[in-house]
């Protein structure tokens, strides 16, 4: 069973206590956008086999959104962050690195 | 390729079974091919079938990473149904259900297609509404659907229960030309018949890279070393994006992991399928006598063949409250499968930015149900680069708004 740590409470939570929310640092894209970059926006997900960032939410605990960095080949977890960032910390990156090093991710590395 | 029948089986008892030959050959690859199907699943065996009896192409290989039919194929619930809301799905799926239907004597091979028809169970308002639109629409279609009764639920499957403690029955969807089949079977009789045409079946052999030479495809990269070919098709269900990734485009899909499981046999108790979408759960039972249940999928993304413990939890609770004798039962194994699932739930037969590659992927928890459809299909496309059948699932359809909207008909139980 996937347990993540959120990084608001503390809590360890296990997956009955969290809601996936897909991909992470998705660029929003609205009016004024062209269309490939809107048809992007709302359907092209990023679907790696390997290292994946990803939204989740502490839905039966605090309820706040934080961020996940996964392996979705092991079901491993290198570690969870806040929302309130653009791109992971580097110290999310360092600790992928550790463990799989040359991973990518979008632009990445 | 010596045809299977009565005679056969006396001939060979006769000899003491030393006459029957392997099913099919497994070959080295040649230097190239034709084409090349990526993934020998059911949907790229009846692909590479369909081309060759259709359009004659039989210079073809089928590669496939681990073995024959060892993904979704071999991991189904097996069930067999076409009614669906919108014209493109119930035009494909009811392509495939009426292949099915004589799919054991066009093979020559028992697939066990047993039509004993399919409830979906309307347990809210909602439903009921949504599934006698259904019924509508699939009379338009010429898919033979009805909407019946909680009493007549009842007679058709005596062990329900129509009062359940949260929802109660309040009619049902009726598809009694659905069923099941053998879903192994249908992997290995596409596969009997295929190397029968001289097809080369290559299997532990996975694809490492994809040639694209001015924008079109050159050949595979494979650990059997390079193949060439003229066209390719990738049918490879949730590893797609990763092949995708190695042609230079994307696919608007996610990879996520789905549930089945047996029950120890028991006698005979139910002699049809029932899916119950609201309380998320479907059952079946096998010849052998097993129960076969399949719940939802998982919310995240997940290539490792596994799913979540609380998600098996939630379906035999549902099947519990619907089905209160399944309560004794033991459950034997439990296992899952990677489904490709799209931004509308519908599946992608299409060709692709790389010139002469084509891709059918998508089918999410649905597959096993359109595999001959889809392979017929998919060959068209693949031979005269156009089928009636393909046009509204190709992949510009999200660029352009034309969704072929089936989450909400088909539920979560697809």
């Amino acid at each position: 069973m996937l347990i993540l740590e959120c990084p608001y409470c503390g809590v360890k939570a296990e997956e009955t206590e969290l809601h996936a929310g897909g991909e992470a640092h998705l660029k929003r894209f609205g009016p004024g956008s062209t269309d490939g970059e809107f048809h992007d926006y709302l359907f092209m997900r990023e679907n790696p086999k390997g290292v994946h960032f990803e939204r989740w939410r502490h839905a039966n605990g605090c309820g706040k959104w934080f961020h996940a960095a996964r392996c979705t080949m092991t079901l491993e977890v290198f570690g969870t962050y806040s929302a309130q960032t653009f791109e992971p910390p580097q110290e999310i990156r360092d600790a992928i690195t550790a463990k799989r090093p040359g991973w990518t991710w979008r632009d990445l590395k | 390729m010596k045809r299977y029948s009565v005679f056969a089986v006396a001939r060979e008892a006769l000899r003491y079974h030393t006459g029957w030959e392997r099913a099919w050959r497994s070959p080295e690859p040649k230097r190239h091919y034709d084409v090349i199907i990526v993934g020998a699943g059911g949907h790229g065996l009846a692909t590479a079938y369909y081309l060759g009896k259709n359009f004659g192409i039989t210079n073809v290989a089928i590669i496939e990473k681990g073995w024959l039919g060892g993904g979704n194929t071999g991991r189904n619930t097996t069930i067999i149904r076409s009614n669906y809301l919108q014209d493109p799905s119930a035009a494909i799926y009811e392509k495939a259900r009426s292949l099915y239907e004589t799919m054991s004597q066009d093979l020559n091979y028992n697939v066990m297609f047993s039509p004993r028809g399919v409830l979906m169970l309307a347990q809210t308002q909602h439903e009921i509404r949504g599934y006698k639109r259904t019924a509508h629409a699939n009379a338009l279609q010429g898919v033979e659907t009805e909407f019946v009764s909680p009493e007549r639920v009842k007679e058709i499957v005596p062990i329900i229960n129509l009062h359940g403690p949260r929802y109660p029955v309040l009619g049902a969807l009726w598809q009694e030309r659905g069923g099941t089949a053998r879903h192994d079977a249908v992997a290995w009789g596409y596969a009997r018949a295929c190397s029968d045409m001289g097809m080369d079946i290559i299997q532990q052999c996975e694809v490492q890279g994809v040639r694209v030479v001015n924008g079109r495809v050159a050949g595979v990269d494979t650990t059997k070393g390079p193949i060439d070919c003229d066209k390719l098709g990738m049918v490879v269900a949730g590893n797609a994006s990763v092949l995708a990734d190695q042609a230079g485009f994307r696919l608007p899909m996610e990879s996520v992991a789905l549930q089945a499981m047996v029950s120890e046999p028991i006698k005979p108790c139910m002699d049809v399928v029932v899916m119950a979408n609201t309380v998320h759960g479907y059952m079946s039972q096998s010849d052998k006598g097993e129960m076969v249940i399949g719940g939802g999928t998982d919310g995240f993304n997940n290539y490792t063949q596994r799913g979540s413990f609380h998600h098996i939890e939630e379906t035999v609770r549902a099947l519990n409250e619907t089905f209160p004798m399944v309560s004794r039962l033991k459950m034997l194994r439990q296992w899952g499968g990677i489904v490709d699932v799209t931004g509308d739930r519908s599946p992608i037969i299409s060709k692709t930015p790389v010139g002469n590659t084509f891709v059918n992927c998508g089918w999410g928890t649905g597959g096993f149900k359109s595999i001959p459809g889809s392979g017929w299909a998919m060959a068209e496309l693949m031979a005269t680069g156009h089928s009636p059948l393909t046009e509204e699932f190709s992949i510009n359809r999200f660029q352009e708004g034309k969704f072929i909207d089936e989450s909400v008909a088909a539920g979560v139980a697809h």
